[in-house]
């Protein structure tokens, strides 16, 4: 450790005002502060701080994604394997490296494009290297199918890093999920990328098999007919987006989430049971309707329900910040994702439009949750008097 | 006559508009149209010529009868004028593009509830003589179109891949033929509208420092 620190301190002088090097002093600051806490204090406000910064924070967030990624990397060979018959001839790391090799120019575009253009604004701003990017890079790719075209990420990074964050004014200044507006942009201009069949299993060039159909479960119980493999739909091997599909990967980050404290416990739990409830309503009414008869645990582990509720849901900057407004938010989140799923055919996944519309009214939510604690607040007094 | 016909001043009248007091991305007036018409190049062109010519003839009408509108009447009597002017081009329109006529529908008639009209009559025609006001409504005019013909340009290239109708980014570059390329649909949708005529007036505020607000 000591040589990196001592890397950092001898270039420090290049970069500084008037120094031949100035224009990359923000990159000097964003790398120096990825590896070591900033001595920087403040000037006003509280002075106790803990060691876990926002760069920290984001890390955690990281490696929370990391199973799920992981998992994806693996689904991505084994849907790849299984559509062109050549399962039974491979190994364990044969279908890793395939889909990890898949995977790695999606997460490199993400981040090549997004960091780009925070470092442009970094500079023409004059303010730092902002650390949020480094989440949203990681969430963009594990959203999209992997067939998507990367100069389609590309744009779509680009489109939510500069209207989504930098024209409010930066991280932490959001209203919606940046990642999610990157998917919902594919999804509205690019619409034959982003849903049908062909978009969803790598084929690498390859002729699929007969009888192959790479149809998500989504779209399959979307045309009526739920054909939902419990097991398979559970630890990850169906066709969907790349970090998606994996409900026990998603539900070991969850954990890493809940018990470090960065993702909120109530907005997680919520969600799930505003989608129990909406999927035991549309069962109370589904008559012979296939996909509103289908058990709501089976929609959680189907599509991006279980991501969306703990990956985005969850991120505290476009989400709710009053304790009781984050059990609404959630709730209405659950509820929203199964009622588009299954109500809406032209949407097949809910979980995406559902997030984005609660991001949009998360403080109107967080007013009425203060504006009705003052009122109760101003009642005790009365009573008093 | 004491003044040029194209004095310092009147000039401004023409120039100011399209620049630094342009109606759509300094007043943010007439958005809805600008929202409406600017999928394709050709429509939005017809439009902003229409408009164009309504507020400058509506100018000088108004001007002249400046001295003699009462005061408590002068919005109806405003109203009658421009929706006289939107029909007499809608009927244009109809007889000579009618293809245009029929993609601008319902917009060339909405051209009366524009914003740009009303403004334009109200704060610059009823206390000006007819050529200044001629002259402000061809400047508001043109200010206007510019914006629309900015828009309708990315949003026909990206959007469709034509311009004016004439195809510019290759058929064989589309995947559907074997290419990589795919027209963005959002271009087309309005939403994008938005955000692009977003993008103008970020580009003119931050080149112009006097426009932005502290």
């Amino acid at each position: 450790m000591k040589f990196i620190q001592k890397f950092f301190e001898d270039t420090k002088p290049h970069v500084q005002k008037g120094a031949k090097y100035h224009w990359l002093h923000s990159v000097h600051d964003g790398v120096f502060t990825l590896f070591f806490v900033p001595k920087h204090t403040s000037n006003s406000g509280s002075h106790i701080h803990d060691f876990i910064d926002l760069k920290r924070t984001m890390g955690l967030v990281v490696f929370a994604l990391l199973p799920a990624l992981l998992m994806g990397m693996y689904n991505t060979g084994y849907q790849h394997f299984a559509a062109v018959g050549e399962l039974s001839g491979v190994g364990f790391w044969d279908i890793f490296l395939y889909g990890f090799l898949r995977v790695l120019p999606v997460i490199m575009v993400s981040y090549i494009v997004g960091l780009g253009i925070e470092f442009v604004f970094a500079q023409l701003r004059g303010h730092e290297i902002q650390e949020g990017f480094l989440v949203s890079g990681m969430l963009i790719p594990m959203i999209m199918p992997i067939n998507t075209p990367l100069w389609m990420t590309a744009i779509a990074t680009a489109f939510s890093v500069v209207f989504v964050k930098e024209v409010f004014g930066g991280t932490g200044m959001n209203i919606w999920n940046p990642a999610l507006v990157a998917r919902a942009f594919v999804f509205f201009a690019y619409p034959s990328q982003m849903s049908g069949e062909s978009v969803w299993v790598s084929l690498g060039g390859k002729q699929a098999i007969d009888g192959f159909s790479g149809a998500t479960p989504m779209a399959e119980a979307a045309a009526g007919q739920p054909n939902i493999d419990v097991w398979n739909s559970f630890i990850g091997l169906i066709p969907g987006s790349i970090g998606e599909t994996s409900t026990l990967a998603i539900l070991i980050g969850a954990a890493i989430l809940v018990i470090t404290g960065i993702g909120s416990w109530k907005i997680i739990v919520s969600t799930f049971a505003g989608g129990a409830v909406m999927g035991l309503i549309l069962n109370y009414f589904a008559g012979d309707n296939a996909y509103m008869a289908l058990p709501f645990w089976e929609h959680f582990i189907i599509g991006g329900f279980a991501f969306g509720a703990v990956f985005m849901a969850t991120d505290p900057v476009s989400g709710t910040q009053t304790e009781r407004g984050k059990w609404i938010y959630g709730f209405l989140i659950g509820i929203l994702a199964i009622l588009i799923r299954v109500v809406n055919p032209a949407y097949p996944e809910g979980m995406m439009l559902a997030i984005l519309l609660m991001n949009t009214f998360a403080p109107l939510v967080d007013h009425y949750v203060v504006e009705g604690s003052i009122k109760k607040r101003l009642k005790r007094i009365k009573v008093k008097a | 006559m004491s003044e040029a016909l194209f004095s310092r001043k009147n000039i401004s009248l023409l120039s100011g508009p399209i620049g630094s007091n342009n109606p759509i991305t300094v007043q943010v007036l007439g958005i809805c149209s600008a929202l409406a018409v600017t999928a394709q190049l050709k429509p939005a062109f017809v439009m902003a010529l229409s408009v164009t010519v309504v507020v400058a003839f509506g100018n000088v009408i108004i001007s002249l009868l400046r001295n003699t509108i009462p005061n408590r009447i002068r919005i109806i009597v405003q109203l009658v004028v421009i929706a006289a002017l939107v029909i007499i081009v809608d009927q244009f329109l109809k007889a000579f593009v009618y293809d245009v006529s029929k993609q601008l529908s319902v917009f060339v008639g909405l051209i009366i509830t524009n914003c740009i009209l009303m403004g334009r009559l109200e704060a610059f025609a009823l206390a000006n003589k007819p050529w200044p006001s001629f002259l402000d409504g061809i400047g508001n005019g043109a200010g206007y179109g510019l914006i629309l013909i900015i828009i309708a340009f990315f949003r026909e290239l990206l959007g469709s891949g034509t311009l004016w109708g004439f195809r510019v980014i290759p058929e064989s570059w589309y995947i559907a033929n074997g290419g990589f390329y795919s027209n963005n649909g959002m271009m087309i949708l309005p939403p994008m509208a938005l955000i692009t005529v977003g993008v103008i007036i970020w580009i003119q505020r931050s080149r112009n420092s006097k426009l932005q607000e502290k």
